[in-house]
C-alpha cells in the first residue's frame, strides 16, 4: 500500500469516527497477478545484456544485468546462468561495421543517447538466429534481454511541501503547502525482452517508464536514483515470470 | 377527493417501507455475516453472502463494494471491475469506496498493461 493511499483510509477513518457513523471494517488483501508468460518449459534462465542508454553516469547494460540476475535468483525457481554481459551495442556495431575515427559519420548513431536513436539497434531483438545460437550454447534457457534508457531530466513546476508550525503552546502543526519549485533527476525506460533460446523467437516484451525527482540543489547520485527506479520496476519485471501476490488493505462496508 | 389520495399514498407507503427495511436488513445480514467469513480467511464463501446481499438489495452499497473487494482478492479483476461500477452508480462520492478503487485501479492497470508483443 502506498502512503498515500494509507494515509487516505487513516483520514476517512478519522473523518467517519468523529462523526459517529464506523460502519467499515478494514481488511488485509493479498491480490494475485498472474504471470505473463508461461516458463515451465524453462529450467535456466540468461539475462544476456541490454542496449543501455542516455546518461553516461552509469552503465545501465551491466547495472541492470545483475541486478536482475540478483533478483531471479531470490524470487525464481529457474537457475539463473551467470555469463558475462553481452555488450549489446558493440554487437550491433561490430556486425554493421562502425568506421574509424576521422572517417564521414555513419548515417545510424553509434551509441544510443537518445530514444530515437534505439530504433538503429533493436533489429536485434529480431534476429532469431543469433538469440537461438546463444540459447543452445546455455541448454535452451529463457533469454532475457531489451533495452533500458537512462537519462538525466529537469522539471519546473509546483510541488507540495509540509511547512511546519510550532504554535505558541509548543504544539507542532504541518500543514501542506503547494509552491514553484525547480526539480531534476532521472528518468528509467527499460524494455524487457523475453526470448526463448529453444527457437530463438520473441515470447513476449513490455516497456516501462519511471522518473524520480529531487529538489534542484539536492546532489543524488545517479546509481542510487538508478536502484531507486529499479526498485519500483522489479515486481511488475518478475510479474511477467511468475504469479505475483499484491498485499494491500481494503474497506469493507457493513 | 384529497383526502382519498392521501390515504392511498399512505397505504402505499405503509406497505412499501417495511418491504424495503425488511429488503435492506436481510442483505446486510448477509453482508455482516460475509465480513466474518472473509475476517477468516474464507473468502468464496464470503463471496457468496454478498453475491445473496446484493440480489435481495441490488441498491446496497456495501454488498457490491465488498463483493469487488471479495473478486479482487480471488484475483478475477473483471468481475471486481464490474461490482466496483455499481458501486459507483450507487455513491460516487464515498470516500471508503474511492480509496479501495483506487488501490484496485493500480493493480488492474498493472495486469492490463499493454504488452509490445
Amino acid at each position: 500500500m502506498t502512503g498515500r493511499t494509507a494515509a487516505a483510509i487513516v483520514s476517512v477513518a478519522l473523518a467517519a469516527g468523529s462523526a459517529g457513523c464506523v460502519k467499515f471494517y478494514e481488511i488485509a488483501v493479498e491480490t494475485p497477478i498472474q504471470a505473463k508468460i508461461d516458463v515451465t518449459g524453462f529450467q535456466r534462465v540468461l539475462v544476456a545484456g541490454f542496449l543501455g542508454g542516455g546518461s553516461d553516469t552509469i552503465d545501465p547494460n551491466t547495472e541492470t544485468a545483475r541486478l536482475l540476475r540478483s533478483q531471479l535468483r531470490s524470487k525464481s525457481e529457474m537457475r539463473v546462468i551467470d555469463a558475462d554481459v553481452i555488450p549489446l551495442v558493440e554487437e550491433v556495431n561490430e556486425r554493421r561495421g562502425v568506421p574509424p575515427p576521422g572517417a564521414p559519420a555513419p548515417e545510424a548513431p553509434d551509441r544510443i543517447r537518445e530514444e530515437q536513436d534505439l530504433k538503429a539497434f533493436e533489429h536485434i531483438f529480431e534476429d532469431a538466429e543469433y538469440w537461438k545460437k546463444l540459447g543452445e550454447e546455455h541448454q535452451g534457457a529463457l533469454i532475457v534481454t531489451g533495452s533500458v534508457m537512462f537519462t538525466e531530466v529537469a522539471r519546473s513546476g509546483m510541488v507540495t511541501r509540509v511547512k511546519t508550525t510550532t504554535t505558541a503552546s509548543g504544539i507542532q502543526t504541518y500543514q501542506p503547502v503547494q509552491e514553484f519549485a525547480d526539480q531534476k533527476g532521472f528518468a528509467l525506460t527499460p524494455k524487457f525482452v523475453f526470448i526463448d533460446g529453444r527457437t530463438g523467437q520473441i515470447l513476449y516484451s513490455e516497456t516501462f517508464h519511471e522518473e524520480q525527482l529531487y529538489a534542484a540543489d539536492v546532489n543524488t547520485p545517479a546509481l542510487s536514483s538508478y536502484f531507486e527506479l529499479m526498485d519500483k520496476l522489479v515486481p511488475a519485471f518478475l510479474n511477467t515470470l511468475s504469479t505475483q501476490k499484491i498485499r494491500g488493505s481494503r474497506i469493507l462496508l457493513k | 377527493m384529497r383526502i382519498r389520495a392521501f390515504a392511498a399514498v399512505a397505504l402505499a407507503l405503509a406497505l412499501t417501507v417495511p418491504v424495503l427495511a425488511d429488503k435492506r436488513s436481510d442483505a446486510k445480514e448477509h453482508v455482516e455475516f460475509g465480513i466474518e467469513l472473509a475476517r477468516k480467511g474464507l473468502w468464496s464463501s464470503a463471496i457468496h453472502q454478498w453475491d445473496k446481499a446484493k440480489t435481495i438489495d441490488p441498491e446496497y452499497l456495501a454488498a457490491w463494494n465488498n463483493l469487488a473487494i471479495g473478486y479482487e482478492q480471488m484475483g478475477k479483476f473483471h468481475e471486481a471491475r464490474e461490482a466496483y461500477d455499481q458501486a459507483l452508480k450507487l455513491d460516487p462520492n464515498n470516500a471508503f469506496l474511492l480509496t479501495n478503487y483506487e488501490q484496485f485501479r493500480e493493480i488492474y492497470d498493472r495486469q492490463n498493461r499493454r504488452r509490445d508483443r
